[in-house]
């Protein structure tokens, strides 16, 4: 067995084998591997009992269920309305310059990657952004240029 | 009417929710839910079906199982209110889910949490942990679950979102049958409101009298507003419903509003000249909460492109006018802002709009057209160039 | 069905039906027929297309008529000005995502869109094409099955077909908003997944997004080719069906015209797969009873039941799905690959032809046939035994494009040898047919009398129902079989791989007691093949079905050991069932494959 299998099928006892816990378990991977690799989803429909397709169906369908690899930080810059007017773009421009890399890409090193989301709901609070579960309201060019900064200190 | 608007503290205020509740539990379910209907609360997620009415619905199917679903995939751009209100009073919202459960009979209830707001996970489960402990006590048997998504606004429309529940494509249903028949695995299901449940529960213990009082026929009640955009005042507000705009807009306002957007990505874009009439409320201009004020600096080009462009991406895509019409519609006032497409070519899109408000499957595409058509109507010359 | 009746309006005529009919079944009632894209008769409701809205009174939104039931009172319009306009925008914005290469496209003059755009005369595109030139790629991989998504108008006929009616789901409905897509796992090329190439999906397709891989141009470059010996061979159920190519009624009996038009295009000698459908029959039945022997006398561990291996969908499906099971399946090629390798070997020297120049032809109503000629394992004669396969619906394509009037065409008869057959060989092409033809031969073989059924009709196994079974008490058994003496031979049959999936659950389970199994991929059996006629549904399935009982049953000779042809084939070549020659040419092995 190998490591992806034995992480599906461990979530797939904590939540059961039926349709019901897909989602909890598409997740439980996601938020372990950053993504929904080609073995996970194979592992999943495995352990399910479900056609391939149709696991990737499920999960292509949820922004959040990536099916390419990401980071292990995943930065989401919303860029909804508000957050547009204030400022988003200059945020996403320096995090991009400061990790050299554009939207919809991932360092080198696999350590981030950098997308756009949809309404976040900070609105009020706008510019917003997402890394990982951790929401960053009200951030400026300078404030992005700490976190980001104690990310890459971090493991 | 004063000219002044009236802030109300039903939804934070502290209240003894296990009193409420206990005292509730004395009362018969009819009795509890005429309660509700009688003091015309409707859905505060936005669709502002009554909710006494989908209560007693779901009371009256007969079933081996029901379910209370609260919907908490707060998706709407500008809207806020549920994220505050379940990091501020969730024991509230868990307690007007237990009620619910009562008044329909149902023991199993799951909070559908949006992904976006799974920060609130570690919170929210320690809040229903303590709430089963206190439901003991009461002897009432109801568990409540939280089921998290992972990204997608159409999963916010009730049937989406329990497909979503039941591991499946956020794709909304064909209805009828509605949820209170035929809802989440088949078996009758109330979904409300993050908002909703908690008015309910106040509803319950402060009777319906007093929610009555307040806002206007159609729109009894407060009504928590998520305020943001051009405002010097950023925020959550629970205001008593029924004001004018212009009312709003001085409370809110910096002192330059050109437009609100009242309702969200999927609702009205309301003009200076129009504040004055138009009522926000089921009898004017329907919310979930939330108001986005502009200013004269912003172009309604780029506002308008911003929510075609949220549409086409998070329409669920099944359904044709839905899928296609959105990216019409983006790329029709691309096209016309170029210059590729003549200015009239906006009232072919204006008609275009017209068959997704009656032709498509869900209110996704059905209420795409509220932002299109205010926005060209009111903002014309700043599509055009 | 419901008793309780609903009383409304369509189009001010007052009509009265069942509680949980739809508007859409309805208004057919008084023949109002409300265009529909997305409802398919054999599908579940999916209501995504919205053509077929209609207008309600009292109603802001138009429902989709195909999705709603009717309720008391209802007063629907179904042609209103606001639904004439809604439904003119909804086909515009399906031409705006359908490469629209109208004249350039295979089911030109075949695709329901397009059909629906000439009736709301559709000119000029007023909205935005959205196609985009890096979308118009066919997914070519398949033998069997072309995927050109810049026709796909999202429809989603195929995807509930591939998992609702065949339990396959290679396709799925990935993605969402404008990037909203029909695709595969991980979006993999069609050959590379789970498919089983039955083909039902292209049955069900709108337009040319799923489409047959064409071989015509091959067919007729082969026919023209002076230095080539191109035979042609008809399975059962394209002879009740490739009539309705040319307008005729589904059933309709057309086996001598097809004959005609085959010899017309130019095929050098037109056989018949009823032939090798026969000689099926004795291959299998031969093997039945040997496993039924080794069990029941030798207390050999042998696989049972057996399960046939005439449909190649099947077949790949089993091996997916329940590879497990694969001991169980039948060694016997199908009829097509038995023809293949005799034709190449004992036809090719009896006509003194050099197999190196012979090309073998099948018509088929199949897709998946395609992919199961292209099989290494299917080069018995030495050569590639099958070289190319055609649907029925492919012929029509041939006759129509050499200009040949079929309808008034005379009848004639197939070439010989590998010409004749039985009834027994003709209901192959309906689900219950190759189950009834080897009992007719198998318990006559061990009793020495014919089946204890009037007429020969073995009614048990024959009719739509998913899953069916049957029971046949074996006495007075001649000597030999004395150890089947008292058997109750159970059978059973299912068609469409849903009701297979069932069969073969229960087997896993253990909680089936039978001998020999039937399964056919698609629903139907042959007949209602993914590569027969459009539309195929189940008033279609029902009347070509009766169309081959009828032809069965104006055979001469109804029982495949009684096929003069298969007996000289016996004694002149392969010496006996199961024989060494049987073997090598007519037997065939199986292939493991992950479902993921």
């Amino acid at each position: 067995m190998t490591r992806i299998e034995e992480l599906v099928k461990e979530q797939a006892e904590k939540h059961g084998r039926q349709r019901t816990s897909l989602m909890p378990i598409l997740q439980a991977v996601v938020s372990s591997e950053h993504y929904l690799s080609e073995d996970a989803l194979v592992a999943i429909a495995n352990e399910l009992d479900l056609s391939t397709a149709d696991v990737f169906g499920t999960a292509s369908f949820y922004t959040f269920l990536d099916t390419v690899p990401r980071g292990k930080f995943i930065i989401r810059v919303c860029k909804t309305i508000t957050c547009h007017m204030k400022g988003k773009d200059e945020i996403i421009k320096t995090i991009s310059d400061m990790l050299k890399i554009n939207l919809g890409e991932t360092t080198n090193d696999g350590k981030f990657s950098l997308l756009q989301a949809n309404c976040l709901g900070w609105c009020h609070k706008g510019p917003v952004m997402l890394i990982n579960d951790e929401v960053y309201p009200e951030v400026t060019p300078e404030k992005v240029t700490d976190i980001i900064g104690k990310y890459l200190k971090k493991g | 009417m004063e000219n002044k608007i009236k802030k109300v503290d039903l939804i934070f205020g502290k209240v003894d929710y296990l009193d409420i509740l206990s005292k509730s539990l004395k009362r018969t379910r009819d009795e509890l839910i005429l309660d509700v209907i009688d003091s015309g609360l409707r859905g505060r997620g936005g669709a502002g079906f009554p909710t006494g009415l989908k209560w007693k619905f779901a009371k009256n199917e007969e079933a081996d199982q029901k379910y209370v679903i609260c919907n908490a995939d707060e998706g709407e751009p500008g809207t806020f209110k549920d994220r505050e209100i379940l990091t501020e009073a969730p024991e509230k919202v868990l307690a007007g889910m237990a009620l619910c459960g009562y008044c329909i009979g149902a023991t199993e209830g799951y909070i559908y949490l949006r992904g976006e707001y799974n920060f609130l996970l570690p919170s929210l489960n320690k809040a229903i942990e303590k709430f089963h402990n206190e439901l003991k006590k009461l002897k009432l048997d109801f568990t409540i679950r939280i089921c998290s998504g992972s990204g997608a606004y159409v999963c916010g429309e009730e049937t989406a979102l329990m497909e979503s529940m039941e591991g499946k494509r956020g794709e909304p249903r064909n209805k009828p049958p509605f949820p209170t028949s035929f809802g989440y695995l088949g078996k009758p299901t109330s979904v409300n409101n993050v908002e909703t449940l908690v008015f309910a529960l106040m509803i319950a213990q402060e009777g319906p009298a007093k929610f009555k009082e307040m806002g206007t026929f159609d729109s009894r009640g407060s009504k928590v507003f998520s305020v943001s955009g051009d405002t010097p005042s950023p925020g959550i507000y629970e205001l008593e419903l029924g004001m004018t705009l212009e009312q709003f807009v001085e409370e809110f306002g910096d002192g330059d509003t050109k437009a609100v957007q009242v309702g969200g990505a999927s609702g009205f874009c309301v003009s200076r000249k129009e504040f004055k009439n138009t009522v926000i409320g089921f009898e004017g201009i329907p919310t979930g909460g939330s108001m986005m004020l502009f200013n004269s600096s912003r172009s309604m080009f780029n506002i308008l492109n911003d929510y075609l462009e949220f549409f086409e991406e998070e329409s669920c895509g099944q359904c044709t006018p839905c899928r296609v019409g959105c990216q019409q519609l983006l790329k029709g006032i691309e096209a016309v802002k170029k210059g590729i497409k003549p200015p009239k070519y906006l009232e072919e899109l204006q008609k275009l709009s017209d068959t997704m408000r009656i032709a498509s499957k869900c209110g996704l595409g059905q209420s795409v057209p509220n932002p299109f058509n205010s926005i060209i109507n009111n903002f014309r010359e700043e599509i055009i160039y | 069905m419901s008793k309780y009746k609903v009383n409304l309006k369509i189009n001010n005529i007052p009509i009265s039906v069942d509680e949980g009919t739809t508007i859409l079944d309805a208004a057919r009632q008084l023949n109002f027929k409300i265009p529909t894209l997305c409802h398919h008769d054999d599908l579940c409701v999916a209501g995504n297309c919205r053509v077929c809205v209609v207008e309600q009174k009292g109603n802001r939104a138009l429902p989709a008529s195909c999705a709603t039931p009717v309720s008391e009172g209802m007063e629907i319009q179904t042609n209103s000005l606001k639904v004439r306009q809604a439904r003119k925008h909804i086909v515009e914005l399906l031409l705006t995502e359908h490469n629209a290469d109208c004249t350039k496209c295979f089911k030109n003059g075949f695709c329901e869109l397009q059909e629906m755009s000439n009736a709301y005369r559709i000119g000029d595109h007023v909205f935005i094409d959205l196609v985009m030139e890096k979308d118009k790629v066919t997914d070519i991989s398949s033998p069997s099955i072309e995927k050109d998504d810049s026709k796909c108008i999202r429809c989603q006929r195929c995807v509930r077909t591939c998992t609702s009616m065949q339990y396959v789901s290679a396709l799925a409905v990935t993605h969402k908003g404008n990037d909203m897509r029909i695709s595969t796992f991980l979006d993999k090329p069609m050959n590379d997944v789970v498919c089983t190439n039955c083909g039902q999906c292209i049955n069900r397709c709108p337009t040319a997004a799923l489409t047959e891989r064409s071989y015509i141009d091959e067919v007729f470059d082969a026919i023209y080719d002076p230095k080539k010996f191109v035979v042609v061979e008809t399975a059962p159920a394209t002879r009740v069906a490739i009539g309705e190519e040319f307008g005729m009624e589904p059933g309709t009996r057309v086996t001598g015209k097809m004959v005609s038009a085959l010899r017309r295009l130019g095929f050098d000698k037109v056989l018949d797969t009823d032939f090798t459908a026969d000689l099926t029959i004795m291959e299998e039945g031969t093997e039945l009873l040997t496993r039924l022997k080794e069990a029941l006398v030798d207390g050999k561990d042998v696989a049972l039941p057996m399960l046939t291996s005439c449909s190649p969908g099947w077949i790949k499906f089993q091996e997916h799905l329940y590879h497990d099971l694969l001991d169980n399946l039948s060694t016997c090629k199908s009829p097509q690959q038995m023809f293949g390798p005799l034709a190449k070997t004992y036809y090719a020297e009896k006509v003194n032809k050099n197999p190196a120049d012979m090309v073998v032809v099948s018509i088929m109503p199949c897709t998946a046939k395609k992919f199961e000629a292209e099989r290494p394992e299917m080069r018995g004669s030495g050569y590639k035994d099958v070289d190319y396969v055609l649907t029925t619906r492919e012929l029509g394509r041939m006759i129509h494009q050499a200009g040949i009037d079929f309808e008034k065409l005379e009848d004639e008869k197939y070439d010989s040898i590998l010409g004749e057959s039985t009834g027994a060989g003709i209901i192959f092409g309906n689900t219950g047919g190759v189950m009834e033809a080897a009992l007719r031969t198998a318990y006559e073989i061990v009793t020495g009398r014919e089946v204890p059924f009037t007429n020969l009709s073995i009614r048990p196994v024959r009719g739509m129902e998913g899953v069916k079974e049957a029971s046949v008490k074996i006495k007075d058994v001649k000597p030999e079989w004395s150890f089947l003496e008292g058997v109750d031979l159970n059978v059973a049959i299912a068609h469409g791989l849903v009701n297979a999936k069932t069969l073969m659950d229960r087997i896993k389970a253990g909680d089936a007691n039978y001998h020999f199994i039937e399964i056919m991929a698609c629903p139907g059996g042959c007949i209602g093949g993914g590569g027969q006629p459009i539309p195929t549904n189940m008033e279609v399935r029902k009347k070509r079905a009766a169309g081959v009982y009828e032809e069965d049953e104006a055979m001469v000779i109804r029982k495949s050991h009684e096929n003069p042809e298969v007996t000289e084939l016996y004694e002149s070549f392969l010496h006996e069932p199961l024989g060494h020659k049987s073997h090598d040419l007519l037997h065939t092995h199986y292939t493991p494959r992950k479902r993921h």
